[in-house]
């Protein structure tokens, strides 16, 4: 097993320590420190920052006692929610019930592990990364299931069946519009589609291919709001009908899991939108020469997480603007509208690209 | 209209109105100003409340501790809940005048109807809020400050 991406620490040890071996151990765990670091260090800033989004929509100001302007909200509420009891109700599948959080918590941390942050920051250089994405996404709906399905609750029932409906569905739409990038770009590995995109604002995939990069783009970031469970897509915790819908029985850490999990997944959804049409960890360039040397000289990672965080506030201002349709417009919505549109634009972008239309 | 047409005008419609909703929300982000949350204890000292705030009766004086309190009765007649006990006497000619006003805040629902039907317009709702106290007697409240005048 190689890694694709070299990183210091490993090769010296490869190098110069008494048991080369030593380095596929310090390696992994070099991978799980990376990924743990992005995906639990970047959840309490999501969270603050939702509250804050979300008042500031309403009007309100969130929070604003705890720290300079309630910035230690969220760590507070984390420290609340480890140290609160872990109990499961009466008559739970026990083995499934605590199986449940765990494996959705897999799902967004195998999706980050693909995820090129930039030029020297991703753990694994898959060759086929989107296909292997398409598989995880099925995890998290999986974990959805088995938790509405074990805590022995007919209104977490309904909503793991709802949202299994619904997530299966745009599952089709999702696995669509990564084939058109697939298409677009002649690649299935991320690293080969950033480097698709590479040069000026223009070569971007939003904007190269004439107005169906920007429909793929809606339409992805209509259908990754379904696959994250957030609103207007959030049948799955329709709060006004199934109070919170598959995790409501859950509490402390096990709930912790259930939302570090929500925000994990907005960061893996947020960084595929931005390498699929927002160029990845590539600088913005304008094409004026003085510009871009100002702008190549931040580092990749830096734009990355830039495109990830604006991307993340689209999809904040999403759920606090647009209201929740019923489950039967969103199901006419995917297979009467969606499907079709991804089945044109698939035919389209292959008309494109054979006869050279790109910009 | 037939299905095919009121799906393609739904298809051109749909997106427009959705985004007349983020121009909304849009708009409130991006504008501070719109915040309506007070910091309130924070805030105390520049709290101003709105004008039809109803906070406690208040008997209105002017600047020489006059009021315009004829002892009528129509506000203890029409207050819901007995929080009003208008008290008159006698002045020296004999004339019927406020002896005492008796308002009692915690039977008081804060519903304004003594103000309402003052004909005389001497009551209004006192602005201030801060009136928890852990002693029941400082909820029965006097609330003409000299007796006998007018």
């Amino acid at each position: 097993m190689t890694f694709g991406i070299p990183n210091l620490i490993g090769d010296l040890v490869r190098e110069y320590s008494p048991w080369p071996w030593l380095a596929l151990g310090v390696n992994v765990i070099l991978a799980v420190t990376a990924v743990l670091a992005v995906g639990i260090g970047s959840a309490p800033i999501l969270i603050y920052m939702e509250r804050k989004v979300c008042a500031h929509v309403q009007c309100r100001l969130g929070p604003m006692r705890l720290g300079w302007h309630g910035i230690l909200q969220t760590i507070a509420d984390v420290t609340k929610l480890l140290f609160k009891e872990v109990y499961s109700p009466k008559g739970v599948d026990k083995i499934v019930y605590y199986l449940a959080p765990m494996i959705s918590l897999t799902a967004p941390f195998f999706t980050l592990a693909l995820i090129p942050f930039g030029e020297q920051w991703q753990v694994i250089n898959l060759e086929f990364a989107v296909p292997a994405i398409i598989a995880i996404n099925g995890l998290g709906l999986f974990a959805i299931l088995l938790g509405g399905w074990a805590s022995n609750n007919k209104y977490s029932l309904l909503s793991a069946l709802r949202s299994g409906a619904l997530m299966i569905s745009y599952e089709i739409s999702f696995a669509m519009i990564m084939l058109f990038v697939i298409m677009i770009s002649g690649s299935a590995s991320l690293n080969e589609i950033i480097a698709t995109q590479s040069g000026t604002v223009l070569d971007w995939w939003i904007f190269k291919l004439p107005v169906l990069g920007f429909v793929a783009f809606v339409m992805f970031m209509c259908v990754s709001t379904a696959e994250l469970n957030r609103a207007p897509f959030d049948i799955a915790e329709a709060e006004q009908e199934l109070t919170a819908g598959f995790h409501t029985e859950y509490t402390g850490t096990a709930f912790a899991m259930f939302y570090l999990t929500e925000y994990i997944n907005l960061i893996a959804a947020s960084a595929l939108g931005s390498i699929f049409f927002l160029g990845g960890w590539q600088a913005p360039l304008v094409g004026i020469e003085s510009v871009d040397k100002i702008l190549l000289g931040i580092p990749g990672l830096v734009w990355m997480f830039a495109k990830i965080y604006f991307l993340i506030f689209l999809y904040m201002m999403f759920r606090w603007t647009w209201l929740r349709p019923r489950i039967d417009q969103l199901m006419s919505f995917e297979w009467k509208f969606l499907l079709p549109l991804s089945l044109i634009l698939l035919g389209l972008g292959a008309l494109f690209t054979a006869m050279g239309w790109v910009l | 209209m037939t299905a095919i047409s009121k799906y393609f005008h739904a298809v051109v419609t749909g997106p427009v109105s959705l985004l007349k909703g983020m121009s909304v929300t849009l708009r409130y982000f991006f504008n501070p100003k719109k915040i309506v949350t007070e910091q309130y204890p924070e805030n105390k000292a520049t709290l101003k409340m709105h004008e039809r705030f109803r906070g406690r009766v208040e008997l209105i004086h002017n600047e020489q501790n006059l009021h315009t309190c004829t002892a009528c009765g129509i506000c203890e007649k029409n207050c819901p809940n007995n929080s009003i006990n208008v008290l008159s006497t006698k002045n020296i000619a004999g004339k019927k005048v406020l002896g005492k006003y008796l308002y009692r805040l915690d039977s008081c629902t804060q519903c304004g109807f003594c103000v309402e039907s003052c004909p005389f317009g001497c009551l209004r709702m006192a602005h201030d809020f801060e009136r928890s106290s852990a002693d029941k007697q400082s909820f029965n409240m006097t609330l003409n400050k000299t007796e006998g005048q007018g």
